[in-house]
């Protein structure tokens, strides 16, 4: 294997996605499948939260999915600034509805589970507050995406947008801490004194731990899989174009 | 620079130039919310350095589309990106317009309208202070949005929905600033931290605005 930019090149990058994308799909659908089964049938109620803590391995993937996704952006974006790669501009564009629905399954879950725990459907809450804003990033850098004709300017703006975007949402989050003390616990599941054992109070315990672990590397590859399939979608859509182009020219 | 900053304070005093259109909308927001939440002078008291904030945010956030979009427009825009002056340079001088014509009457009027809201006495000083320090961010964070939508026909709805989420860190230390100025509680933090935002974006910000301001006249 060569250097890792040869797959900016769009055939060589649809054909390694044509190649990988039936395993990665079918990767991701057993780790969901099995880790979503493991966790609603296989392990048991907590003492104190019931049955409703399984929700946990629908909320905790799909929030960590959509942080991360933000930050896959940031990183294609600024690829696309410095190395002019379409591609990772597509990528880009590619995996940000993917990022909203996540944020959506995470502020949808989130509620149903804090109805019957903290007696709410909402709080302004710092985390939830901070996913409220980062959903109306993602609104907002889809509306620009659609917004303008060009392509390479969009692709251009857009980036910009991300970039600025994510230091304001640092920003926000550190604002959001100050301005009000939640309700939502704090990181549980990679915490340092987790992994010696000396913090087994707070941390998840391993019968919900690796269910949960499941799901999150099903989550991460149906991502993969996503982004890869729409990815080469938008480098078709865009060749058709440019082909359509070319035969009204003749 | 200074012909330019002169042009643009002509335009916005000048008949239809939407100078005032802030301010008085900056004024509706006021009489309107006892109307709507009650006129109970302790509620009142309490909300009002929020409310206030909100209206100014509000009314800087309606003229923001025109900082750029008319000299887009008609070619003005073109014509200054082609002069020596530096792309750099005419964002921060119409955002320094912005302000000018939007901020600072904001700041100006907001002691009248709190008394209209019932603020007490020694939040009037934190009041000020708050949307003195607040105001430029908020033009500064404006113009990068206008010049991202700037080649957009009709790209208000957009502007504004770009604009929110990068507003919300501004509000939340403003208007907690203001607050606990009115209860008398110790502002060190919230003052500093708006502060830091402020000179930060002065900075840092028009340089990705007027990036983005040629990638979109390219």
């Amino acid at each position: 294997m060569g250097s890792i930019w040869e797959y900016a090149n769009p055939v060589k990058f649809s054909q390694t996605v044509s190649r990988f994308l039936m395993p990665v799909a079918i990767l991701a659908a057993i780790a969901t499948i099995v880790g979503l089964v493991w966790g609603f049938f296989f392990t048991p109620d907590d003492y104190r939260q019931g049955s409703t803590v399984k929700i946990i391995y629908l909320h905790v993937p799909s929030a960590l999915m959509a942080i991360n996704i933000w930050f896959m952006m940031l990183v294609t974006s600024l690829i696309w600034l410095v190395r002019r790669h379409h591609v990772s501009a597509l990528a880009a564009k590619a995996a940000a509805p993917v990022g909203v629905i996540m944020t959506l399954i995470a502020l949808w879950t989130g509620a149903v589970w804090g109805q019957p725990m903290w007696g709410t459907w909402w709080a302004w809450d710092p985390r939830l507050t901070s996913f409220l804003i980062l959903f109306l990033f993602y609104l907002g850098y889809i509306a620009l995406w659609e917004a303008i004709d060009d392509p390479d300017t969009a692709a251009d703006l857009t980036a910009v947008l991300c970039i600025v975007g994510s230091v304001f949402a640092m920003l926000s989050r550190y604002a959001v801490n100050f301005w009000n003390q939640g309700l939502h616990q704090g990181a549980s599941i990679m915490r340092a004194g987790a992994v010696t054992g000396s913090d087994v109070e707070e941390k998840v315990s391993n019968v919900f731990f690796y269910p949960l672990m499941m799901c999150i590397i099903g989550f991460v590859l149906f991502f993969i899989a996503l982004v890869l399939l729409r990815t080469r979608t938008e480098i078709h859509k865009r060749r058709t174009r440019a082909l359509l182009a070319r035969e009204r020219m003749a | 620079m200074k012909a330019l900053l002169f042009r643009d304070l002509k335009l916005a005093f000048r008949a239809g130039g939407g100078f005032g259109l802030g301010i008085a909308f900056f004024l509706i927001v006021v009489i309107l919310v006892p109307f709507s939440v009650g006129p109970e002078s302790g509620l009142l008291t309490k909300i009002a350095p929020g409310v206030l904030w909100l209206g100014a945010l509000l009314a800087c956030l309606l003229s923001l589309d025109r900082i750029l979009a008319l000299d887009w427009e008609d070619g003005t825009l073109d014509l200054v990106a082609t002069s020596p002056l530096p792309l750099e340079g005419v964002v921060s001088v119409k955002a320094l317009a912005h302000w000018l014509t939007t901020g600072v009457p904001l700041v100006v009027a907001a002691p009248v309208f709190g008394v209209l809201l019932n603020l007490p006495p020694q939040g009037f000083v934190w009041l000020v202070t708050s949307l003195a320090l607040g105001t430029p961010a908020l033009s500064v964070i404006g113009t990068f949005g206008a010049a991202l939508t700037v080649g957009i026909k009709r790209g208000g709805l957009l502007l504004s929905l770009l604009i929110l989420p990068l507003y919300v860190p501004t509000l939340i230390f403003g208007a907690e600033l203001a607050r606990r100025g009115a209860e008398g509680q110790d502002i060190t933090t919230p003052l500093f931290m708006l502060a830091g935002i402020t000179f930060g974006v002065i900075a840092l910000l028009p340089f990705a605005s007027a990036l983005v301001l040629r990638m979109n006249l390219r």
